[in-house]
């Protein structure tokens, strides 16, 4: 039994470093009373469209799958400058390029990770 | 293994429990009493509707377990004892406010946005994102009662749908996202629905609103300046153009938030509409259906409504001016007040008779409620992050 845990429990950890070290990369870049508000910006504002959970509306599903393999100054450029011809407006004014990695970031992992 | 025997018994324990609560949490009746002074509260973030009183401006009780309400609707049986509370998540849950709890609930789609219920009452209808198209169920038992797909184009794809509103001749007229085309399905004989189809009335037509009268039907348009009409007594003559080309030449500015047409924007013979991606509420004549008036006002417009009275209109705005709300007074179609109820200002409703306003101010997690010829605050109610709220009087009225 043991000897089957263990290597899934390593991997378990490891996965978990490497997600420590990249959130406290995040975290020099966005100060962390600001990621509350962005939190708070992406589920409420953003899931106008997008559904507060994520799982899409008139915008589409914003869920880790629907992420998976696009890369993340892609999906922040989108953010900044919206996507001409549909709704999604250009968030230039209201975010900075920083912030809006962060939330691409938050968003490829799950808000309820 | 060891765990394993532990953890069964642990998991039935916390299995009972779990479903004793909402037995211990289920609210008070509220007795016997009408229910013309009552609405709901939607809390989108949990999952619950508050029963509020308009006269004792208060919360009466809570329903609890109505899923993803981050974007909801409501509309009310004609006896005004049911709402039918429409959530994101495809649920419609049939809500007993008087009882207040839930009387039954059923997952009909994956992404839904809104309902109404029929002139006969009998029906309640459902827009749906996910799949796309309008499922139709008996009011009473919310068993599916016929089931209309948004599809079109020579590939079969599945359009969003969005403006569902209930017209007279238990008809229902929504608008299709995708594909931009607005279908008229008569369920006179809801075992045999038919469908008119309007195609080609412009692009992304985001929202629709029916007049109060019943008669006219308007699709707004996010993807070009104007707005699609269709007169329901003579649907043959087709759609036609309104406003068309009413901000030409201008840059529109970003859009954070999408206006919602629903709601009584109609005062003395005139429509009052948000302008998308402009500081402006558009006023147009209902004889000529030409543009009157820009109002200018202090962000761009989500909600346009008048009080029922009709001397005023009520404005509230999309992000970053989602903390105010302002009033128009309809004689000298000027802003004439400019109140600040707080962040996220996201809905408002009038009590049947105008003569308090409630609105809904989610990052304050409150209501408050507004006094509409002093402008006075009146009164404070707690509610988490709310959004919608539904007062009964909707039960009688057309296009809801």
């Amino acid at each position: 039994m043991p000897s089957r845990i263990l290597p899934h429990l390593a991997a378990g950890l490891a996965a978990m470093l490497v997600a420590l070290g990249a959130a406290a990369a995040q975290a020099d870049e966005v100060p962390t009373p600001r990621q509350a508000e962005l939190m708070h910006m992406v589920r409420q504002d953003c899931g106008s469209c997008h559904g507060m959970t994520m799982k899409g509306g008139l915008g589409r599903p914003l869920l880790p799958e629907d992420l998976a393999g696009k890369p993340v100054d892609a999906l922040a450029a989108l953010v900044l400058d919206g996507i001409p011809g549909t709704p999604m407006p250009p968030w230039r004014g209201l975010l900075s390029e920083d912030e809006a990695r962060w939330i691409v970031t938050r968003l490829t992992q799950g808000l309820d990770r | 293994m060891k765990t394993l025997s532990l953890a069964a018994p642990l998991a039935a324990v916390l299995a009972a429990a779990w479903l004793a609560l909402p037995a211990v949490g289920a609210a008070a009746d509220l007795g016997q009493r009408g229910t013309g002074d009552l609405g709901i509260v939607i809390e989108r973030a949990i999952g619950r509707v508050l029963v509020v009183e308009n006269s004792g401006r208060q919360r009466l009780a809570e329903v609890e377990g109505l899923g993803d309400l981050s974007h909801a609707a409501a509309v009310f049986s004609r006896d005004g004892r049911y709402a039918y509370v429409f959530g994101r998540d495809g649920g419609l849950t049939k809500v007993d406010l008087l009882a207040a709890s839930v009387v039954k609930r059923v997952e009909q789609a994956g992404n839904s946005i809104g309902g109404s219920i029929s002139q006969d009452g009998r029906l309640v209808a459902v827009q749906n994102y996910e799949p796309g198209g309008v499922k139709v169920f008996d009011a009473d038992t919310l068993d599916l009662v016929a089931d209309i797909p948004a599809t079109y184009g020579d590939a079969g794809a599945r359009s969003k749908v969005v403006g569902l509103a209930d017209a007279p001749g238990n008809r229902f007229v929504f608008t299709l996202y995708d594909a931009g085309e607005i279908w008229v399905a008569d369920l006179s004989d809801p075992a045999r629905p038919t469908v008119s189809k309007h195609a080609n009335i412009g692009r992304q037509p985001y929202d629709a609103l029916v007049t109060p009268d019943g008669r006219y039907y308007i699709a707004g348009l996010f993807g070009e300046d104007g707005l699609a009409l269709l007169d329901l007594w003579h649907p043959d003559a087709g759609v036609r153009r309104i406003l068309d080309g009413y901000g030409r030449g201008e840059q529109p500015l970003p859009v954070f938030k999408m206006p919602h047409l629903r709601g009584w924007a109609y005062a003395g013979g005139q429509l009052y509409l948000p302008a998308v991606g402009r500081h402006e509420v558009l006023v147009v004549d209902t004889a000529t259906w030409t543009e009157t008036a820009r109002i200018p006002v202090k962000g761009q417009p989500v909600f346009v409504m008048a009080r029922p009275d009709g001397r005023q209109i009520w404005v509230n705005f999309a992000l970053p001016d989602n903390g105010f709300v302002q009033v128009i007074d309809v004689l000298t179609r000027q802003v004439v007040k400019t109140l600040e109820p707080g962040p996220g200002v996201l809905h408002l409703e009038f009590t049947p008779r105008g003569e308090q306003v409630w609105v809904s101010v989610r990052d304050k997690d409150c209501v408050r409620v507004y006094d509409t010829a002093s402008f006075a605050e009146v009164a404070t109610l707690p509610a988490d992050k709310p959004s919608g709220i539904f007062f009964t009087s909707r039960a009688n009225r057309i296009g809801l």
